[in-house]
């Protein structure tokens, strides 16, 4: 079947009335990317040969984890009765890890298609992201994928569907990204429900960052969508925040493929590219402007990011502490959110304390450094930020817990979320029961349908970090689904458990808990550690403090034997040799004191391996 | 299976030495160690360099004896044409496999070339170890009129299902009988225990012991059971037919070894050995321990000659035909450095209840003494007065003390 619209609109030179932006507000499995893939298909920028599935996701690791994190933005035509359009869909991160940058994409839209599995129905990061878009203002066009799965339930998701937003569940539409089928009743939805941006063409350039890439050919390519005026090639340009100027090598629209333009105008998105090679000089957010007539007040809602979780990077082996230095400055060149800095770890040895936007932010990071980079890695147990106010009214911002005042603290605030959890009924109690193990505050409960449930906590973001998300998955045979958000912060009874060996510390195991819980971290880290440590010449205790209070204690017997008995007839050379790797073996250890620890020891207490080799 | 060799320099088909081994050759003994690799059967736990009837791939029992007086009289020659002093072997020592499983004539030749050429010191320790039922009365009679000295009886244990796990087929009742022969015939007796077979209680242990010393024996020797790769014990461990040794209940077996034979007269004066006296120490295998001078003669065996090691092709039939072409049957060597030889020697002196003197050690050894006497692991007394010499706690962990000692 022909594209309908055979005369794309010239950019640059396209009326706003003819212009719609719309995101795609999905959960990662429920088939955005294949969405949108056909969508490209069916108006014909993609031809069938060059279609390759989930064209819009560059990224090895987000293919593979079926993630889009880093947006991107393409400009489709489209015609509905005998009228052509642009259509502009700007593709959105789907993690909480991301609400920011999410915030910035909705903010370029004016509508949202609302795409969920009609096999499983709304997750709870897709509400988040919802609220979000219906605080933009955004038009929703609900949307059922995968009807053609034998498991879809239409009907009742629909319903669900029609309860969350208001209205019918008949004009929920139905589609199949991958059969194809509904695409173009609803290219033609969007046409009909979404309005057209509105701006002042004869207003100062007022562009908004939305996304910003680093790409190793081109330098930085940054994502815009234009809000008032119009900026052309060749033009010099300023970024409102930091007043700094760039000329613009090249100004364009993607379709999918960069295309270069004469400009953008109103309502338009499009890219830019600079030469700048670090995104931290084309902030997400920010507002780009015309450095000759220059607007005066830059777009609202512009702020820096920041690092919500931190966690000790270390390369598994020393030797490649100089790579992971390259690895971070390299990647800091495409995300803007890492910030690090070196650390030292008696564990561990040299490495970097980093802040990230959250959990999966982390975990991003690590992969990619381990794959584009080759490097082994071990984090340590993530950290949020506290706040300590010390007796003598200091306040200390604490990121890691080597970190936290010694002596007398008045008071320890901690970094709050609320939460939604949507699950089965049959699993609410399960959820409470771990909420509330997890400090978790009940603020709400709601039935999206006869057996779905959205659950709503405070709960101490330190709480969420700390394997929660893994312990709601396993306890609901991973039907739970988890989002989260800032909530501000609030005082706690939270203390600072160290564990020591022999009487010295091990930094990387000091942790900061609640009063509460101190007894149970001492014990889980002294079990293990007990477990994972070689015996030594000595009794090695293995302790759990508070301060000077010891609220865990185990002990590695002292080792009684390690003498090779016999001395193989003359062969000498191989007792020799024997010794010469023994002796290799112990360069390899770390110590601690005097106690000698394998590196995988650390790791593997980090990782909570024994635990997991049990099962 | 036997263990793999070394890997080293290649040695020279004529066997020849560098000049260097003169150096000091005085001071130096000379000993001659004869390997039998012949057994009737394979025990699970042995790697040693040994070959039951059906592994010889045509090598002959009835050719062995005529091979390794070659090679005696090679060994000859190579000595003397290194400008090495006359040095008559002080200790002699038949080892294996099972010595006793070729007639007590072929060990009488073999014994009778050593003579012959090197020589014999007058006094010189002559060994041979047996299987408890591989011998007789007139079988130790016949090698005490060879001039053998001393037997090494293979006991290993007087429990039959710990004699059962270690394959060993003799019956324990046979041990008062062979070292009451062996007596009668003038020969010293040492009996070899093996502790911490799988199987093996600590009560296990004390009746080999105590069987052991009710023998008198003039000299015992008790090794912790090691299981070897490749060995039938290790993969009956790895299936779990049989549970591993257990590294703290040989540590209460090793004590309770020394605390017994302690008791009953015996000292230690090496970590795995005890004698009545001093007179009966091994002198043997002291040279191993104190850097003597020793030629290994046989397949796999292991020579040292001032500073250079080196060691026999492994198969009796690669042995047989290297001898029979008229070329040295060494497979490999190498020339020690002065780094290897300091090494060597903390190694194997501080295993000797004798010790070794604080000289040896460099700054960062020296630096580690009061650790190890605070630790328990070295005697404070014998340390003031110069020598380092392990407690039985530090016999246990000399392994752990030789890694302190040297650098890293």
């Amino acid at each position: 079947m022909p594209p309908r619209a055979l005369q794309p609109l010239e950019p640059a030179a396209t009326p706003p009335e003819s212009i719609r932006n719309f995101c795609i507000i999905a959960h990662i499995d429920h088939g955005k990317s294949t969405l949108a893939d056909r969508m490209l298909g069916i108006t014909g920028i993609v031809s069938d040969r060059d279609a390759r599935a989930q064209y819009l996701d560059r990224m090895d690791i987000e293919r593979e984890r079926g993630i889009t994190i880093k947006s991107q933005a393409v400009r489709m035509p489209w015609a509905v009765d005998g009228a052509t359009y642009a259509l502009n869909m700007i593709d959105t991160p789907g993690h909480v890890d991301f609400t920011y940058e999410v915030s910035r994409s909705l903010a370029a839209c004016e509508g949202a298609i609302l795409l969920v599995d009609a096999a499983q129905g709304i997750e709870a990061q897709t509400l988040a992201n919802l609220y979000l878009a219906l605080e933009n203002d955004l038009e929703i066009i609900p949307v059922l994928n995968k009807i053609d799965l034998p498991a879809a339930e239409p009907e009742k998701y629909a319903e669900e569907l029609a309860n969350l937003i208001g209205g019918d569940p008949d004009e929920v539409l139905r589609v199949s990204g991958k059969t194809g089928m509904g695409v173009e009743a609803l290219l033609d939805r969007v046409v009909e429900r979404i309005p057209h941006p509105v701006g002042d063409p004869d207003a100062p350039a007022r562009a908004a960052i939305f996304d910003s890439v680093y790409d190793a050919y081109r330098g930085v390519i940054t994502y815009v969508r234009m809000v008032d005026g119009r900026l052309a090639g060749r033009e010099r340009i300023q970024m409102m925040s930091t007043r700094a100027t760039h000329d613009l090598l090249e100004i364009g629209v993607s379709a999918p493929e960069p295309t270069p333009t004469g400009g953008l105008g109103v309502g338009e998105v499009g890219y830019l590219i600079t030469g700048v090679k670090d995104v931290r000089q084309s902030k997400v957010g920010d507002t780009v402007t015309n450095a000759r007539k220059p607007a005066a007040e830059a777009l609202a809602g512009y702020t820096e990011p920041k690092p919500m979780v931190y966690s000790g990077l270390y390369p598994i082996d020393g030797a490649d502490y100089p790579d992971l230095r390259d690895a971070l400055d390299k990647l800091k060149l495409s995300d803007a959110a890492l910030v690090y800095e070196p650390e030292t770890s008696v564990a561990l040895g040299f490495g970097f304390r980093c802040g990230f936007l959250g959990l999966l932010h982390l975990e991003i990071v690590t992969e990619r450094i381990e794959r584009e980079f080759g490097l082994d890695l071990i984090a340590t147990a993530p950290s949020v930020v506290y706040e300590v106010q010390t007796d003598d009214g200091k306040t200390v911002t604490v990121t890691n817990p080597s970190e936290f005042p010694i002596g007398k603290v008045a008071e320890v605030r901690e970094p709050m979320v609320k939460a939604a959890i949507l699950t089965p009924k049959d699993y609410v109690g399960t959820v409470m029961e771990l909420c509330q193990t997890r400090r978790g505050g009940l603020l709400g409960m709601d039935y999206l349908s006869e057996d779905r449930v959205e659950l709503r906590y405070s709960m101490p973001l330190g709480e969420i970090v700390f394997d929660f998300f893994d312990q709601l998955k396993s306890r609901t045979q991973g039907y739970a689904s988890l989002d989260y958000e800032p909530m501000g912060e609030q005082a706690a009874d939270l203390v600072k458990v160290d564990i020591l060996l022999q009487g010295d510390r091990v930094d990387a195991f000091s942790a900061i808990v609640h009063r509460d819980k101190a007894y149970s971290y001492g014990v889980l880290m002294t079990e293990r550690l007990k477990k994972l440590i070689p015996r030594q010449q000595f009794e090695v205790p293995v302790q759990a403090a508070i301060g000077a209070r010891i609220i865990a204690r185990e002990s590695i017997r002292a080792m009684r034997k390690d003498v090779l008995a016999k001395c193989y007839g003359g062969d000498i050379t191989r007792k020799r040799k024997l010794l010469e790797k023994q002796k290799e073996g112990k360069k390899r250890m770390k110590m601690v004191g005097r106690v000698e620890v394998p590196q995988e020891a650390f790791i593997a207490a980090l990782s909570g391996d024994t635990e997991t080799a049990k099962r | 299976m036997p263990s793999a060799l070394p890997i080293a320099d290649p040695a020279p088909d004529d066997g020849l030495l560098p000049a260097s081994v003169v150096a000091g050759a005085e001071e130096r003994r000379l000993g001659v160690y004869l390997h039998v690799p012949f057994c009737r059967v394979r025990c699970g736990y042995c790697d040693f360099n040994t070959y039951t009837g059906d592994e010889l791939r045509g090598a002959k029992r009835t050719d062995f004896a005529g091979q390794a007086i070659a090679e005696v009289h090679l060994a000859d020659r190579v000595l003397a044409s290194a400008g090495l002093p006359r040095r008559p072997a002080s200790t002699v020592f038949f080892g294996g496999g099972t010595p006793t499983m070729l007639p007590v004539s072929d060990l009488a030749a073999m014994l009778a070339a050593v003579r012959d050429t090197v020589g014999i010191a007058a006094g010189a320790e002559v060994t041979t170890e047996a299987n408890p039922d591989s011998v007789d009365a007139a079988d130790l009679a016949a090698l005490a009129g060879a001039g053998f000295t001393r037997v090494s009886f293979g006991m290993q244990s007087a429990v039959p299902h710990v004699l059962a796990t270690l394959d060993r087929t003799h019956d324990p009742a046979r041990i008062p009988l062979v070292v009451r022969w062996a007596r009668e015939a003038g020969l010293q007796v040492s009996l070899d225990l093996i502790y911490g077979t799988p199987g093996e209680s600590l009560a296990d242990w004390r009746t080999s012991l105590e069987a052991a010393i009710a023998e008198r024996p003039d000299h015992v020797s008790a090794y912790a059971l090691i299981v070897e790769d490749g060995t039938a014990l290790a993969r009956r461990i790895r299936s779990g037919a049989l549970p591993a040794p257990d590294d703290d209940l040989q540590a209460e077996q090793y004590d309770l070894a020394d605390e017994l034979l302690e008791a009953a007269g015996y000292r230690w004066y090496e970590v795995s050995n005890w004698a009545t006296s001093a007179d009966h120490r091994s002198r043997h295998n002291l040279a191993y321990w104190t850097g003597e001078d020793w030629w290994g003669i046989g397949p796999g065996a292991h020579s040292h000659v001032g500073g250079v090691r080196w060691w026999n092709v492994k198969h009796p039939a690669a042995y047989g035909s290297r001898i029979a072409a008229g070329l040295s049957p060494a497979a490999g060597r190498e020339v020690l450095d002065e780094e290897s030889r300091a090494l060597e020697r903390v190694l194997l002196e501080s295993r000797l209840a004798d010790g070794m003197p604080v000289s040896r050690l460099g700054s960062s050894g020296r630096g580690e003494v009061a650790g190890l006497i605070a630790d328990g692991l070295i005697d404070g007394r014998a340390a003031l007065a110069g020598r380092v010499v392990l407690t039985r706690p530090g016999r246990l962990l000399a392994d752990a003390v030789v890694r302190r000692l040297t650098p890293a």
